[in-house]
């Protein structure tokens, strides 16, 4: 849903997990990109709960030649930067600014850390690098690094499954149960994921092998596991405790093991 | 014979998951899984109490085993742990302060 408040400020709202972020900007062309890229996701700017002010930059900007990310406490406030962006986050306003070219890569990776941190900081879930599809109403997460399998067995997934992700799982404790949600945030399958969510059912790691076969994984490499899958950007020794306290809660309340799958629709047969 | 006093790293976090003692440097990431006896003694690492009497008090009567040979295991658990930077082992009660 868009909004063009008197001072000519286009506004749209974002709402991945129940966490609605309100963006602003005066360009028109990124407005209408961004309407384009979050469409499934788009909401009402008024129901948002952080907001972020974009300004887009001269063509020339560059901030270093180099694609690492740098996340770092400044004070109060959070900095991120990038070869393509800057942005500032202030974590108690729930506010930020951002400056980068009217594309959407820097506002995708803007709001992957902003939900991070959030999500660090409340303790209540996490982003993770992990493919996620609902079946029968339950949401199933399929965890792993690059190569792992995330797309592949998102695109094996039979017809009544329902894509939330092949990349970027989103994962948040709503009451007693934790929930899987849909991202914007693509793979290889490059489709967007579904707006909807579902609570977890079962987490499964990845491996590729010659044989389907689901394995137990004991707590603490579950724990391990999860941690190196987890999305966190940010070099802070507290947040980094609160992380692991959430992946540990989280270890403790949903199924994890370790399938192994070959690359055919078969497997699928193993996930009910 | 002096005493050892052990207390968990300043910058570690730790969470009981099913019998195992889960911990983790916050400085690296590194992951640690602890097993049934050496959760009792991380649960009773306070810093003030000897370790001698931790194994004695806690150990023994759980696991039914020779005070001595116990004792040794914990000593040796205690160093490497210690090695691994998640613990701190001292001849001396530990302050918080000292728990770097």
């Amino acid at each position: 849903m868009l909004s063009q408040a008197a001072n000519e400020t286009l506004e749209i709202g974002i709402d991945i997990g129940r966490l609605p972020i309100a963006v602003q900007t005066d360009d028109p062309e990124y407005i209408r990109i961004l309407e384009r890229r979050f469409a499934r996701f788009q909401c009402n700017p008024a129901a948002a709960v952080a907001r972020l002010e974009l300004t887009v930059a001269e063509p020339s900007f560059s901030i270093g030649d180099d694609d690492e990310l740098k996340v770092e406490r400044a004070g109060t406030q959070w900095t991120m930067r990038r070869g393509d962006f800057a942005a500032q986050w202030n974590p108690t306003e729930r506010r930020g600014e951002v400056r980068s070219l009217p594309f959407h890569y820097a506002l995708d990776s803007v709001l992957r850390i902003v939900h991070s941190l959030v999500l660090a900081e409340t303790g209540e879930g996490f982003l993770l690098h992990s493919a996620s599809v609902i079946r029968n109403g339950r949401a199933f997460l399929f965890s792993g690094v690059s190569g792992a399998g995330k797309t592949t067995i998102s695109r094996l997934a039979p017809a009544d499954a329902t894509l939330l992700s092949d990349e970027i799982s989103y994962v948040r404790l709503l009451g007693e149960r934790y929930y899987a949600f849909g991202t914007p945030f693509a793979g290889d399958l490059g489709v967007s994921g579904e707006n909807v969510m579902a609570p977890l059912h079962t987490i499964y790691f990845l491996n590729k092998g010659e044989h389907n076969r689901i394995s137990p994984v004991s707590p603490a490499a579950a724990v391990s596991t999860l941690l190196r899958n987890v999305l966190f950007f940010a070099d802070d020794e507290s947040l980094v405790g609160r992380v692991f306290q959430t992946a540990c809660e989280f270890v403790s309340r949903v199924p994890v093991f370790e399938l192994t799958f070959r690359p055919d629709a078969e497997v699928w047969n193993l996930i009910r | 014979m002096s005493e050892k006093y052990i207390k968990p790293s300043r910058n570690i976090a730790a969470r009981m998951l099913d019998d195992e003692m889960i911990v983790m440097s916050v400085r690296d990431s590194a992951v640690y899984s602890l097993n049934a006896t050496a959760s009792v003694i991380w649960s009773a690492a306070d810093g003030s109490t000897p370790l001698r009497e931790i194994v004695a008090s806690k150990v023994v009567p759980q696991f039914e085993v020779e005070p001595e040979v116990a004792y040794q295991d914990a000593l040796e658990l205690v160093e490497e742990l210690a090695r691994e930077g998640i613990l701190v082992v001292a001849d001396h009660p530990i302050k918080q302060q000292d728990s770097a």
